[in-house]
Order: structure tokens, then C-alpha cells, then sequence
């Protein structure tokens, strides 16, 4: 090491006009007028020997692998069944198949082309010197009294009509802004926005019926005791996205439990529920998941998504997690011909609390 | 007229001639060839991130050729016979068309996926290194800014990515979401009834979750890319203190050949594994989800990882409910929304933190090992620790049902564990460096343990230690410390004599065994009388 660092240090300067100069000598000068000494240049295996033979016929090994490899892939890609079949199927494995190929193909050139640059290349260590810290006060001085003269040009101080015609200006950053917002925001305030469902038009009088997912309609037979159905308003669309916040769960309470219940009403909830029948929102007040895990045995709801639980005997009200607010009641009666409707909509809005939902 | 012949070996040399000419590269191009890289491990961590996002954009490309962003309500007649006439959007059934029917298509769409969670993993990871070696001090504070918004970034991009294919899993997440911009106060409802295009789900936010996942972040983020390895690149990267390396130099390899050399082939490996996962191991399935249905929910509905601790700090929230004249601040505003921004603002401002804390305003070039930093290496421990306290909680539900533990023991062990194990996990790391440090100092001063007890003649026993150079009077040696490994083992002394390289057989000469010689090792030979 303390060789070549000496070879370094007396190249300073070299003349690169001389013949007599090695390749090397001249890069190592290129190096030095970039402020980078190379200290210490030596190949890991002598030229010809042994070893580096050795290392060549790994890196060609790793790149022949690549070629096989690739080869494959692109058979495999072209010829291999890849169409979907029900059931075990060749097809099944195309893409393990591809992956695995193109894997290993890039495996081989990543170690070949690793091999040839730890293995092959001569081992060194350059040292660059570091520029950083302040520029100098000089050229501090230069830069800042330009900016200071390009401000001073612009002549705001001197001209004040210039500074308040400036503010004019505002009105065009207020368009800029104005019409993004304009064409983006939406009034959630709208009724049927936050604060209606898809049972919003019913009335006792004119009630909307319960329908299943496939659009049959709901009797109460059809659930039994201790039982939870998901039921959407029946109009049309009603089990669509188009009303994610209308799926209501309906519940057939045991004799006991519905005695329960109806014996602890919140006010709001007087006469909503239908016999031993009661029906929630899905939708969970804490984040909007459907809180659809009925416990029968304890009659608890529970969300999945981040385990708050509903007391489904007591006005679901929230017994542990992160939800504050109980699920909101659907008033259900059921109509001449025996189907369960609701009588309204929601008394309270469904889904997530918000800032204006009291 | 005769042809002029046309000098192959003179052309490269002739053409480059030509452009420098035009414009003058010789000087600035041979600074970038001979610009000098320090090497170490732990600085490929970010590298790994950065082939990560070139991979992103290359699968990203390909999939958005197929891939329709459309809420429009369709009947699935494709390849799949499972869910053969089933209702559900365009966008649910380009992706499905994607995996099936897209020759090549599922491993682009999982090596995607699998690219975007170890692109995160990466930036975390990397992240760590940086902070807990102290590369974020100055000169370095807005490249670690730079950084940590490209956490968020990539965050904000995978999660829309995660809501595109509006499967089961997408469509509850992307539920959640617009719940969390209904928590914020006084603007919440405007704000996500405006970015809905109305109420939930509504037609238009695949459109706009889009734009934002294939244009407007991937943008974002290539720029900030481009500024973090450029800062990298003027700045010169930090090092780690040893032989020759001052605060004032950069020690290691020119970038061509060898350095260079090693980055592509680091990028084909990365490529590599990401290609093997991409193949042999299934992501988001999305077809035995089904389509999104604002009804269907199963158990065990889980994020991608990266946004776990968000959902655990949202399942260990408290239900407070803040009402004031009407009005409220729901709970998931807390944990989803100040939170983040805790998360966001704290660390970074954290180096000018530091700086005042430590009154230490230089600049500085060489690394420090966690050790050395105690405070640092406990605030990491304690960071770390609470991220996994709220990941860990973000699967609560699987670990209660795994495990058979309750589910509510689950939710109040996060609880309480959350605020208990981030200060003892300070408490033992600092420790634990303290020791560290400690330990090194004796090294310098007494010499390597060498396993080797000695009875002494009173009856005592005595450990021989192999000082590392020849000790005073008192058998001690006054080595200082540079920040850097001190030997712990004999082998790194060179006891084992030099190995002999080959595999199965050497492929080098031996060289010959070394005549014992009169050195300071006489403690040692004692130790075998």
C-alpha cells in the first residue's frame, strides 16, 4: 500500500504529454485533478492464474444459467397452458412456473454480474476529499449583494403604486383555487347524502318493504328464533353500492331477550321493533364496516373491522371497542299480506360520526 | 471517388470527440466516474427501496394497459366460472381479467404488489439505519425529510393501489377511509362527500384514486427520488469512522467500474426475488373475495402491513366521544388522523431537536454506531416498540383466534401495552449500549477475552486477556476509542492464521506456518504450561 501511495503522490503533476506514461498513470491523474487519490489498486488474483480462471468460469457459468433460464421463461411464457381451467390443471402452474424462471434467469445474472465485479475487478481504495461546509465569504458577498441588487431593481420600495397594484393580483390566485374546489365540492348536507338511507320514503302508511339480496321479500317465518338476516330496502337498486348505507340486519330475538329489550328502549327507539323482531343498521357507527358477527349465545354484534361490540338486547348499544354511538333502529311492522316493512326511515343518521352529527 | 474507409477502432474515440465538441462533457463525466463511494451493508438497505419503485413503474405500466377504472355495474363473463354472471364493477373485472385472461398477467399484477410492500419495507428499514447511525444530522436534515414524506407518500400510493381492484378486501378499506375524513372536525363531511363525488361509494372515486395512484403520486414520488439521490450524490454519502476516514473524506471505490458494477447486480437480485415472489407466492387474491359489497365483511379482513399500525391504534383507541354544543370529534379521529400527524411532524423535526438536546450544531460526515448514541438507540427501541405494539394490534383478531385468547384481552393488552413497553424498551436499550460501550472500553484497556482460565498460586482463578498491543507495567493498554469494531474474539486477531480460499479444495498455495515469534503473547503460552 505505502508503494503505490508513494507512485501516487510523485505523479502530481505529470506531464501527459510523456510517452512513456502507463494508461494507469493518466487516470490516476484524471483522478487526482478530481480531488480523488487512489491509495490502493491491486487485483484480487494475479493475471492468469489459477484462480481468476477460476472466477471467469463462475461468471460465464452464472451467465450461461441466465441464458437457459430465460430460454425456459420464454417457452414457458409462449407454450405452457395458461388459459383458466376449473379444477387441477397444468394452467395452474404458469405463473409459479414463470416466476420461478424469470427468478433463477435474473438470479444468474445478478451473481454473475457480482462475481465479476467483486471477483475480477481489482480491489481499491480511493480517497476523495470532501467540499462541504459554507461557500466562501467572498463569494457569499458576490451572490447576496446580486440577489439584493435584482430585489433593488425591482423597485418595489421605491414604488409604492407598484406594491399595492401587487394585491391586485389576489383575485387570480382565488380563480386558481376557486375552480378546483368549485368543480370538486359537494354539499353534505344535502338530505340524501349523509343523512337519508334507501328506506327514507317510507311512512307508516306507505311503508318500504324488506327484500333479501336477490330482491324475494322477507317474512318473519323465514327467520328463525335466536336468527340474523341482512335486508335492504326494497326499491329499486335497494341491495346495491348505490345504497351502502342501507343494509339492515334483522334479528329474531328469544322470547326473553326481546321482553329485554323492550323494556329498556331508548325513547327514540319507542316502537320500532315488531313482535320478538328488531332491526339495526349494519353499518357500524365507529368506521362504517358492516358490523355483522352475531354472537347468539350473547347476543352481542361485532365488527370485524376494529371489534367494537354492540348489545343487541339493549339498543345495541357499544360495550367494548372503539364505538361511541349505539346502532341505529330500523322501525319495522309487518304489512296485510305478511311481509316485514319498515315504517320509516332511520331515526338517527347511520354510519360514521362526523363533526354535525349530534 | 474513393470511398473513405471507415475506421472502426478510431470511431469510438472520433464520436466522442464529436460531442464534446458540441457539448463539453470530458471534465464533469470524468468526476462522476471517479466519484468515490463508500461501502457498507447497511447502505444498501435504501437501494433496495429505490429498485423496488423502478420495478413498481415497469409492472405498474404494464397493468394499467388492462386495467379500467370504472364503477360501472357489469356481469362477469369471463374466464373464471366461479363468478360466472355475477354482478359487480368494471374496474373488479379488469383486474380479474387481469389475472386470467391476460396472458402473463397475475405475476405482473403480483410482483406489483409484491414490489409496493417491499418498497415499504425497505424505506422502514432503511429509515431505521439512517436514524439510528445519525445520517439525518447536518448537512443531511432536508434529505431525511425528504425521506420520511416519501414514507407517507408511498403509504397514500399503496393504499390507493390496495382500493383500485374494488374487491371485498379494497372496498372495506376504502370504507374506512372516507369514515377517517368524516372524523375531522368542521370539515369532514365536506371533505369526503367532495372527494366521493357524493355519498359513499358513489361513481367517480376509482376514477380519482386512480389519477392520483398512476399520475400524480408516482410523480410526486419520482421527483423526490430524483432530489433524495441527487442530495446523496452532491452531498456524498456519510461513512462509517475506521482507518483513513476523517470527517473530511470519503474512503471506498470509484462508482465505475466495481461500485457501479455491484449496484446492477444488487438490482438484478432484488429483481429476482421480487420476480420468485411474484411467481410461487399468492397477493390478494381478489377472486376469492368477490366483488366489493357494502353488506359483505368476513373475519380477518386485514390491510396490507405497512398500514396495520394505523388499524391497531385504531382498534386501541378508547370510545371517547368529545360532544360539545352539538357538535363532535368522534374517536377514529385520533388514532387516524392525529396520530399521523404526530407520526409525520415529530420526526422531522427530530434533527433540529436533537441539535439542541445535545448541543452538538456541527456538520457531520461519519456515522456513529448506535452504541455510542444511547439516548438515540432508546428512542428508536421505544419507536420501534410502539410500532409493534400497534402492528401486532392491527391483527389482533387473528392473533385472539390462533392463539385462543380472548379477543378483549387482545384489545387491552395493546392498550395498556402501548403506553408500559415503549419507555422500557428506552429503559433497556440505553442500558444495553451503556453496556456495549463499556464492554468495547475494556477490550481497548485489558486486551480480547481468550477463554483460557488460569489458576493463579493463591488459589484464585484469572481469565487470560490477549491485550491488543503490548500492554504497560500494569498490564493494561491505553487504546482510544474511534467509533469503529473493536476485535471481541480471538479469530479477528488473526489466531486461526490466515484462511486458505477454495471451496472443496484450495485454490491457492497455503502460505508456509510462521516461526514462532518473540511477541507480547506470552501470557498466552503461560496460560498452556
Amino acid at each position: 500500500m505505502s508503494e503505490t501511495n508513494t507512485q501516487v503522490r510523485d505523479a502530481a503533476g505529470v506531464d501527459l504529454a510523456n510517452p512513456n506514461l502507463t494508461r494507469f498513470d493518466i487516470v490516476r491523474e484524471g483522478a487526482r485533478r478530481d480531488g480523488v487519490e487512489i491509495v490502493h489498486y491491486e487485483p484480487q488474483y494475479p493475471a492468469g492464474s489459477k484462480g481468476e480462471r477460476r472466477m471467469t468460469r463462475i461468471v460465464a457459468f452464472f451467465f450461461l444459467f441466465t441464458g437457459i433460464m430465460s430460454t425456459l421463461f420464454v417457452v414457458a411464457f409462449i407454450w405452457w397452458p395458461w388459459e383458466y381451467e376449473l379444477g387441477p390443471h397444468a394452467s395452474k402452474y404458469y405463473t409459479p412456473v414463470l416466476g420461478l424462471t424469470l427468478g433463477l434467469a435474473l438470479v444468474g445474472v445478478g451473481l454473475g454480474i457480482l462475481t465479476w465485479g467483486k471477483k475480477l475487478l481489482p480491489h481499491e481504495i480511493a480517497i476523495q476529499e470532501r467540499h462541504d461546509g459554507p461557500s466562501s465569504p467572498e463569494e457569499q458577498k458576490l451572490t447576496g449583494t446580486t440577489l439584493q441588487f435584482i430585489g433593488e431593481e425591482m423597485g418595489l420600495t421605491r414604488r409604492p403604486l407598484l406594491k399595492f397594484s401587487l394585491l391586485g393580483l389576489l383575485p387570480l390566485g382565488a380563480a386558481a383555487v376557486a375552480v378546483p374546489v368549485g368543480m370538486l365540492i359537494k354539499d353534505p348536507h344535502h338530505p340524501d347524502v349523509l343523512f337519508k338511507t334507501g328506506f327514507a320514503g317510507a311512512t307508516p302508511t306507505n311503508p318500504i318493504r324488506l327484500m333479501h339480496d336477490d330482491g324475494t321479500l322477507v317474512r318473519p317465518e323465514e327467520v328463525s328464533t335466536g336468527g340474523q338476516i341482512t335486508v335492504f330496502p326494497n326499491i329499486p337498486g335497494g341491495a346495491s353500492n348505490h345504497y351502502a348505507d342501507s343494509p339492515t340486519l334483522l334479528i329474531h330475538l328469544r322470547e326473553d331477550d326481546a321482553a329485554k329489550l323492550n323494556g329498556q328502549l331508548y325513547t327514540i327507539n319507542q316502537g320500532s321493533t315488531w313482535s320478538s323482531f328488531v332491526a339495526y343498521s349494519k353499518i357500524c357507527t365507529h368506521a362504517g364496516c358492516p358490523a355483522s358477527l352475531y354472537e347468539q349465545q350473547t347476543n352481542r354484534l361485532l365488527c370485524p373491522c376494529h371489534q367494537s361490540q354492540f348489545l343487541i338486547t339493549d339498543n345495541a348499544r357499544p360495550i367494548f371497542g372503539p364505538a361511541t354511538r349505539s346502532l341505529p333502529m330500523l322501525p319495522i311492522s309487518v304489512d296485510k299480506e305478511g311481509y316485514l316493512v319498515a315504517t320509516g326511515d332511520y331515526k338517527v343518521p347511520v354510519g360514521p360520526a362526523f363533526w354535525e352529527k349530534d | 471517388m474513393k470511398r473513405r474507409k471507415l475506421d472502426l477502432k478510431a470511431l469510438p474515440g472520433k464520436s466522442a470527440q464529436e460531442v464534446d465538441t458540441r457539448l463539453p462533457v470530458a471534465t464533469p463525466l470524468r468526476g462522476v466516474l471517479n466519484k468515490v463511494f463508500p461501502d457498507h451493508w447497511s447502505f444498501l438497505l435504501g437501494e433496495i427501496a429505490l429498485f423496488s419503485f423502478i420495478i413498481l413503474l415497469l409492472t405498474g405500466t404494464f397493468l394499467a394497459l388492462f386495467f379500467e377504472p370504472s364503477l360501472q355495474e357489469v356481469h362477469y363473463d369471463g374466464s373464471y366460472l366461479p363468478l360466472q354472471g355475477v354482478q359487480m364493477s368494471r374496474a373488479y373485472e379488469t383486474a380479474l381479467d387481469l389475472s386470467f385472461d391476460v396472458r402473463g398477467g397475475l405475476i405482473m399484477r403480483q410482483m406489483h404488489h409484491w414490489s409496493a410492500l417491499l418498497f415499504m419495507a425497505a424505506i422502514v428499514v432503511h429509515m431505521f439505519r439512517v436514524f439510528m447511525t445519525g445520517a439525518f444530522r447536518k448537512p443531511r436534515e432536508i434529505n431525511w425529510i425528504i425521506g420520511l414524506s416519501m414514507f407517507w407518500l408511498g403509504f397514500t400510493e399503496g393504499f390507493a393501489g390496495y382500493s383500485l381492484p374494488d374487491d371485498a378486501l379494497s372496498g372495506t378499506g376504502l370504507r374506512i377511509a372516507s369514515a377517517i375524513m368524516l372524523s375531522i372536525p368542521v370539515i369532514g363531511s365536506w371533505v369526503t362527500t367532495s372527494l366521493f363525488g357524493g355519498e359513499f361509494p358513489g361513481e367517480i372515486i376509482l376514477t380519482r384514486l386512480y389519477i392520483l395512484h398512476v399520475f400524480l403520486l408516482p410523480l410526486i414520488l419520482l421527483a423526490l427520488v430524483s432530489i433524495h439521490v441527487g442530495l446523496v450524490f452532491v452531498q456524498k454519502h456519510t461513512q462509517w469512522p475506521g482507518p483513513g476516514r476523517t470527517n473530511k473524506n470519503v474512503v471506498g471505490e470509484r462508482m465505475f467500474p466495481r461500485y457501479a458494477i455491484k449496484q446492477g447486480g444488487f438490482f438484478m437480485l432484488v429483481f429476482a426475488v421480487i420476480a420468485l415472489m411474484g411467481g410461487l407466492f399468492q397477493i390478494n387474491p381478489i377472486w376469492l373475495f368477490g366483488p366489493y359489497e357494502a353488506a359483505v365483511v368476513s373475519a380477518g379482513s386485514q390491510p396490507d402491513w405497512y398500514v396495520m399500525f394505523l388499524d391497531g391504534s385504531t382498534r386501541l383507541m378508547p370510545a371517547w366521544d368529545i360532544r360539545v354544543l352539538g357538535y363532535n370529534i368522534p374517536p377514529l379521529f385520533w388514532p387516524t388522523v392525529v396520530l399521523p400527524g404526530i407520526l409525520s411532524v415529530v420526526p422531522m423535526a427530530y434533527p433540529w431537536i436533537e441539535r439542541r438536546w445535545k448541543k452538538d450544531y456541527a456538520s457531520h460526515n461519519l456515522l456513529q454506531r448506535p452504541r455510542d448514541v444511547p439516548d438515540r438507540t432508546g428512542l428508536a427501541a421505544m419507536a420501534l416498540t410502539f410500532y409493534l405494539v400497534l402492528t401486532i394490534s392491527g391483527g389482533n383478531d387473528i392473533f385472539a383466534d390462533k392463539f385462543h385468547i380472548s379477543l378483549n384481552a387482545m384489545t387491552w393488552a395493546g392498550r395498556i401495552g402501548i403506553l408500559v413497553l415503549p419507555p422500557l424498551a428506552y429503559y433497556f436499550a440505553r442500558r444495553l449500549s451503556l453496556g456495549l460501550q463499556q464492554h468495547d472500553r475494556e477490550v481497548l484497556a485489558h486486551g480480547v477475552e481468550t477463554g483460557i482460565i488460569k489458576r493463579l498460586p493463591d488459589g484464585r482463578f484469572v481469565e487470560v486477556h490477549q491485550p491488543l498491543v503490548a500492554p504497560d507495567e500494569h498490564g493494561h493498554t491505553d487504546l482510544p476509542y474511534v467509533g469503529w469494531t473493536v476485535p471481541k474474539k480471538m479469530n479477528r486477531l488473526g489466531a486461526l492464521g490466515p484462511a486458505v480460499r477454495g471451496f472443496f479444495r484450495p485454490i491457492e498455495q497455503a502460505p508456509p506456518p510462521q516461526q514462532e515469534q518473540e511477541q507480547p503473547r506470552d501470557e498466552i503460552t503461560s496460560g498452556k504450561h
